[in-house]
């Protein structure tokens, strides 16, 4: 596995308790799946620093994960925690997208 | 150009995988495009899914063929439940690494999108699912469920596009299963990616009666066959019934039987039908065909044969009481498993499934002989034309298995169902008997006549037959003045015959005693005569006797008189005039 656990989230942001678990299936070194990759950490540097756990899952590598999380569109990114479940499909290009998707940034914001 | 030139047998023949579904594989001749996507269109509720998972299913089971099931609507749980009912375990083949189930969840709400992405996950996904199995056999239920779950058409369909084209690479031969759409095959329409094979289902209601019907849109690179043809759903799963063999090529068999009526066997010139040919009652309401379709197939027991009988208007206790009063046992035969009572409402199931019934039910008890009593009330279930195909097909098959049949149907000759009968069925039966009431004066009669009888001479006569308590007995013609008599003019008839008879009698020994008498008068006028005869003889002997003896006294007078010559020439010439 693909494992690329990012910032120990238990280190950072107690105040607000909330921890992001997040993870990103990409299919090989796409172009695609490297735009998302980056965007993402981004993002997360930005707005969540150390509040958050990111793995990168590689289907070509482990196809039988993407039944788990029923991922159809690569790159997906899936918001295991906090609950519900999310899920961000695309190359994550639209950062106001992707926040609001993730919750971190509410619709009502701008 | 010459070199281009085959041997028509030398082009291989598309290669195809075998469904295992009854009939499909007649139909497509063969199967689906081995290797190829095959798209199963249809409305809600006619058996998309079903076709594909038996698809799958008879892969695994009959050609040891892996399959993958990748569902978008149900979960893995619930197919395995619906088709439970059908025999098929989906979990024990999921054990057995057969089958691989993999259910695509699409929530729309939980999906947001933002810039570019493909599909891989589910290439990879399924490519995983196929090679994990080493599946030949894939079907996607339903792809089209896509479409709610990805805003973005342009890429949906592009990546489509790509699937079918990636699973065709796969070498593995799908069933691609996809809702109808107004007035397009697919809603999405799916038709113009996969090009190979599109199978249309269609589920319609006629008079209240849902009939299945599938066709072959289209199969490159192959023939197939165009119609469109009944299908079912039964408790084996999916069924087609192709038109078994319209080719008229069955055997036949010059074998006799007998109707079970001895009288009707003499009707025929060579005492009875053959085996394997159809045989058509028809009649009014109460002519006794249910009786005679009885005696049929008492008399197929009896020789030792196995008989089926369909009833559609009688429950099998009731048959077999109604046929007690009138001396045929049926419940001997039923005991013995010689006679199987099928009975069913005709409207209770729509034409195919009648057509499949018998079919199976036939294939299980392997009857000689089957008896449908009657064809006509499955009328009520589809129109003519229907009627008239399930016929000739279920006729087909009863030649081409060499199955003596019987039908019985009613008709009336005041509404349109005579036409049914005569255009409809008769000309497929070989042999035709009506049976009809005659009418007289105060009285109902039945009589039977043979309309035709394929291969054999019969009789032209109609003959009046009675049901007894020992079945049916034909009763012998007899002509009177105005035609053939029945009924009470028969008795009038026979009356009148045994009076003449008494009179003949009479007039036989009247003359007899004449003849006596008169015989004794002549006796008597004989004797008479030779009375009278002798005592003539009598007085005539005595006259000689006399004159005789007057002669005599005379002659010797004159010899006692003298001797004197010129008395000697007359003496002489004396005695011979007395002589």
């Amino acid at each position: 596995m693909m494992d690329i656990r990012e910032a120990p989230a238990d280190a950072a942001t107690p105040q607000d308790g909330d921890t992001w678990e997040l993870r990103l299936y990409v299919a090989g070194h796409t172009t695609k799946s490297v735009t998302a990759l980056a965007n993402l950490k981004r993002y997360c540097e930005q707005h969540l620093v150390g509040r958050y756990t990111l793995e990168v899952i590689d289907l070509l590598q482990n196809p039988q994960l993407a039944e788990g999380d029923q991922i159809l569109a690569i790159p997906t990114l899936v918001r295991k925690v906090p609950e519900p479940i999310r899920k961000i499909i695309g190359d994550l290009s639209n950062e106001e997208k992707v926040l609001v998707g993730l919750d971190i940034r509410s619709r009502s914001d701008h | 150009m010459h070199k281009y030139k085959l041997a028509p047998t030398a082009l291989p023949q598309l290669p195809k995988a075998p469904t295992g579904i009854d009939g499909l594989d007649e139909i497509t001749e063969g199967g689906l495009p081995l290797g190829r996507p095959t798209l199963v269109c249809g409305s809600a509720g006619c058996g998309k899914t079903l076709l594909g998972i038996e698809f799958l299913v008879r892969g695994i089971l009959d050609y040891d063929e892996p399959g993958v099931l990748m569902t978008f609507e149900e979960t893995a749980d619930e197919l395995a439940a619906n088709v439970a009912s059908l025999g098929f375990d989906l979990q024990a083949m999921q054990a057995d690494k057969k089958l691989r189930v993999d259910h695509v969840h699409i929530d729309r709400s939980e999906i947001e999108e933002t810039g570019e992405y493909d599909l891989e996950g589910l290439f990879i996904r399924l490519g995983y699912a196929i090679d994990s199995i080493g599946a030949k056999r894939v079907m996607l239920d339903t792809i089209e469920a896509l479409f709610s779950g990805f805003p973005n058409e342009a890429v949906l369909r592009s990546e489509i596009r790509r699937l079918f084209r990636w699973l065709k690479d796969k070498g593995v031969t799908t069933i691609i299963t996809a809702e109808r759409g107004d007035g397009t095959l697919t809603r999405q329409g799916l038709e113009e990616y996969v090009s190979d094979c599109v199978i249309l289902l269609d589920n319609r209601v006629i008079d209240q009666i849902t009939t299945r019907r599938l066709r072959i849109v289209k199969y490159r690179g192959t023939t197939h066959g165009t119609n469109e043809y009944p299908y079912l759903i039964t408790e084996d799963g999916f069924s087609v019934l192709p038109v078994t063999s319209l080719k008229l090529e069955h055997t036949v068999s010059d074998e006799l039987i007998s109707s079970g009526v001895p009288g009707l066997d003499e009707m025929f010139t060579r005492r009875g039908w053959y085996k394997g040919s159809s045989i058509l009652i028809t009649g009014t309401a109460g002519t006794a065909k249910t009786t005679l379709a009885a005696s049929f197939a008492l008399e197929a027991c009896r020789r030792g044969e196995r008989c089926l009988f369909f009833a559609f208007e009688e429950s099998p206790a009731q048959l077999i009481r109604n046929m007690r009063t009138v001396g045929i046992d049926l419940q001997a035969y039923v005991d013995q498993g010689l006679l199987v009572i099928e009975a069913s409402r005709p409207t209770l199931n729509g034409l195919e499934r009648h057509l499949v019934t018998v079919h199976k039910l036939i294939g299980e008890y392997k009857p000689q002989a089957v008896v449908i009593d009657p064809i006509s009330n499955l009328v009520s279930v589809g129109s003519i034309s229907e009627v008239r195909s399930m016929l000739t097909r279920l006729i087909d098959f009863l030649k081409v298995n060499n199955i003596t049949a019987l039908f019985t149907a009613l008709i009336s000759g005041r509404d349109g169902r005579m036409e049914m009968t005569e255009e409809g069925v008769s000309s497929l039966v070989d042999t035709w008997i009506s049976v009809r009431d005659l009418e007289g004066i105060g009285e109902r009669n039945r009589g039977l006549s043979i309309l035709k009888a394929r291969g054999m001479a019969h009789s032209n006569q109609v003959r009046e037959f009675l049901v007894t308590e020992h079945g049916i007995q034909l009763l012998d013609v007899i002509i009177g003045p105005l035609g053939i008599i029945t009924g009470a003019s028969r008795l009038t008839q026979r009356m009148q015959e045994q009076a003449q008879l008494v009179a003949q009698q009479h007039e036989l020994s009247r003359r007899d005693r004449e003849l006596e008498r008169k015989r004794r008068v002549l006796e008597a006028t004989i004797a008479n005569l030779r009375t009278e005869f002798e005592s003539v003889e009598e007085e005539l002997r005595q006259v000689n006797d006399e004159e005789h003896a007057r002669h005599e006294a005379l002659a010797s007078k004159r010899h006692d008189g003298g001797h004197t010559l010129t008395t000697t020439a007359p003496a002489a010439s004396g005695p011979q005039h007395s002589a």
